[in-house]
């Protein structure tokens, strides 16, 4: 291609289309299912399991981020939903939805992100599809990623399945991508050693499945934080949560950018953190193993479900008061004075 | 960071509740905390549930999106609807109510209303967008005003004529001797607004104990910071002692910051003003001087007389001068909750009904 951006014409479906998917994509995505360029990818049929689908959009600004980008972040959200379920991720599906003007090499570096971050959670890109869209009408690229993995028989995980006494275990410190974005988007200088904790989970939940199999719920903390996902299974389960503030991990230099902005970590996203909510026999032996693995270093037991404050979550802060702690409402806005 | 986790530490906030318990007893006995942010602190981290029985934490009108008046949020969002204009805010006034509807619907409906974190940054668009033209919300006490002056002068310095400011600015001093002058509310002490201070020192609040016989201690905003003042301003009320001192001697100095006082008084002068809650207060308010008055948006702008109202069955006027907590309010979490917010008070991070709705204590 003698263009250097991503034009009108590669979103055609003629020639040029078909020069930048093999070109861009086809290299570096390389599989038996996705080489025959088919309509639709074929797939093998999975014995002794559920399938598990999902999808995400993904349309962060800026497109490429310390410790990641757009690629590795829309690999790593839907292979992450998976495995909240326990499933086995195997299969992408991927949309590129592309702003006319985009610089190819943005593009061949996303897609090289992907490859990477495909390979690092052992999934197969098996179709996609590309659209552009006029100047104005888009925002670099915009990426959506459809997966489909396998839960095993006897693996029965649901957002409804928390029980009272169940211990709440998290993987990892709270609070790095959502506060690295918005340092990057505001255009904020802070000297501060931030990126994105984007990271596929896949293993390290096999791991925890391997020592703890009857996990009840897991949810990863992505949009609205920790707080949000944590409502998320309450409200599901129709349990209370409690959780310790002492015993919450944030990664320091976030806490640091969010005490300046006035914005409370637990509601800040993450791309590499999730929490397990599991019977209170199989609490030590789970957290030995997220322990165990590189992104489980700094696991901690957060708290407990309780048959209290059905529906909500509640902290108990540092002084030894107790309070609600609501889902997000609105949007993350700094304060005034 | 070291000064977060010195003054959160856990082992340091118990002891000085105890000393708190140890001084007050079964007193009765009220503290104003002045400042939003610290009514937020204060739910956030629960200290009122640790307090002795009958010490009370009022809320005062330390919020400025709260004391904006209805009149006053009506013409910033006429504002945002002159062709042209692209308005600049903080993020906080975009979900407060006017009497028809927010900034933010009027954004959704095709005004151009951005948030930005310094109003430098509204005035280097307005550098890089000649053909419009820019005025920044200026709301806020003497934390904000400062850099608001500042970016008057630089957009001066810079030759930048399409640069002018909403002054809504006000001064705290008046704010705090008319709910004392009201007689509304029995106090004991006031806890002093820490950023403020930070700008108008210590010696902005001795009128407390020289003109009101009132004890104010001044603190910072976080746990142990909140609880060393409430400790210090208990012991000067138990002991009658009506002094002004200093709990937050990281940040506040007798004197204040001379430099951010001297900007603010080449660009603002007093004038009379319109608290929400209060009605109008005199020399209260920081209007922009004739000098600058090319920076001034309601000189460039014939601000249109909109009919204000405010929400029926709004009790943050009350509120804000104390004499309700939120959950008396009959609106409070049903017909006003963060989410559909009727008044100030709930949308803005430093409005007690927030801070209320936010941080609730569970029942069990």
């Amino acid at each position: 291609m003698t263009t250097q951006r991503v034009t009108l014409a590669h979103g055609s479906g003629g020639r040029m289309t078909q020069q930048l998917i093999q070109q861009v994509f086809g290299a570096r995505f390389a599989n038996p299912i996705l080489d025959r360029m088919n309509d639709a990818a074929l797939l093998s049929s999975v014995e002794g399991g559920r399938l598990a689908f999902s999808i995400d959009g993904h349309v962060v600004s800026p497109l490429f981020f310390p410790g990641g980008s757009i690629g590795d972040i829309a690999v790593y959200g839907t292979v992450n939903d998976l495995a909240m379920m326990g499933a086995r991720p195997l299969w992408l599906a991927a949309s590129f939805i592309i702003e006319e003007g985009l610089p190819l090499k943005d593009l061949r570096r996303i897609a090289e992100d992907m490859a990477q971050a495909a390979a690092r959670a052992g999934v197969l890109l098996v179709a996609g599809d590309t659209k552009v869209v006029e100047r104005g009408k888009g925002d670099g690229v915009y990426v959506s990623v459809a997966g489909v993995g396998v839960v095993p028989e006897g693996v029965h995980i649901d957002a409804a399945h928390a029980r009272p006494g169940d211990a709440v275990l998290i993987n990892a410190p709270i609070a790095a991508h959502g506060m690295t974005i918005m340092t990057l988007r505001e255009g904020l200088n802070f000297d501060a050693d931030l990126q994105s904790d984007a990271a596929p989970l896949n293993g390290i939940v096999a791991d925890l499945l391997a020592a703890a199999p009857h996990v009840h719920a897991m949810r990863d903390a992505t949009r609205g934080g920790l707080a949000t996902a944590l409502n998320e299974l309450a409200q599901a389960s129709q349990v209370g949560i409690l959780i310790r503030e002492e015993a919450i991990p944030v990664h320091e230099a976030a806490r640091s950018v969010c005490a300046l902005l006035g914005l409370d970590p637990l509601y800040v996203a993450n791309e590499g953190v999730f929490v397990a909510v599991v019977p209170p026999e199989e609490a030590e032996r789970a957290l030995t193993a997220l322990r165990a693995h590189p992104l489980g270093r700094s696991a901690r037991l957060i708290g407990h479900v309780t048959d209290a404050h059905v529906g909500k979550v509640v902290l108990e802060t540092a002084l030894g008061a107790k309070r609600i702690v609501p889902m997000l409402s609105g949007n993350l806005l700094p304060r005034i004075c | 960071m070291q000064f977060v986790e010195a003054f959160r530490d856990p082992a340091l906030a118990k002891q000085l509740i105890a000393e708190i318990h140890a001084l007050v007893g079964d007193r009765a006995l009220a503290f104003m905390e002045f400042c939003g942010g610290h009514t937020h602190a204060i739910m956030q981290f629960g200290i009122r549930q640790l307090m002795p029985p009958h010490l009370r934490l009022l809320s005062g009108p330390g919020c400025p999106v709260c004391v904006t008046s209805q009149r006053d949020i009506d013409q910033a969002i006429a504002l945002s609807q002159v062709p042209d204009v692209v308005l600049a805010t903080f993020g906080d006034m975009v979900r407060v109510p006017g009497t028809s509807f927010t900034l933010q619907e009027a954004a959704a409906e095709g005004a151009d209303v951005r948030i930005v974190y310094s109003p430098l940054d509204a005035v280097e668009y307005a550098r890089e967008h000649p053909e419009k033209q820019v005025v920044f919300l200026g709301v806020g006490f003497e934390t904000t005003a400062p850099g608001v002056a500042a970016s008057i002068l630089t957009a001066h310095a810079q030759g930048v004529q399409n640069y002018t400011v909403f002054s809504m600015h006000k001064y705290t001093p008046p704010g705090m001797r008319a709910i004392l002058d009201a007689g509304e509310v029995r106090l004991d002490g006031v806890l002093g607004p820490g950023h403020v201070s930070a700008i108008i020192g210590l010696n902005g609040w001795r009128f407390l104990p020289e003109e009101y016989g009132m004890p104010v201690v001044v603190a910072g905003f976080e746990p142990v910071d909140i609880l060393l003042a409430i400790r210090d301003l208990a012991r000067l009320a138990v002991q009658g002692q009506a002094r002004a001192e200093n709990a937050y001697n990281r940040s506040v100095v007798p004197e204040g910051n001379p430099a951010a006082l001297r900007i603010m008084q080449q660009v603002f002068e007093e004038a009379d003003a319109d608290w929400r809650g209060f009605g109008v207060i005199p020399r209260s308010g920081m209007a922009i001087r004739p000098a600058y008055r090319a920076y001034d948006a309601q000189a460039r702008f014939a601000l249109p007389e909109v009919p204000s109202r405010e929400p029926p069955g709004c009790r943050c006027g009350d509120v804000l001068r104390g004499v309700i907590e939120p959950p008396e309010c009959p609106l409070f979490g049903k017909a006003c909750t963060p989410d559909r917010p009727k008044g100030p008070c709930m949308v803005s991070d430093e409005g007690a009904c927030s801070a209320f709705y936010l941080y609730q204590t569970p029942i069990a």
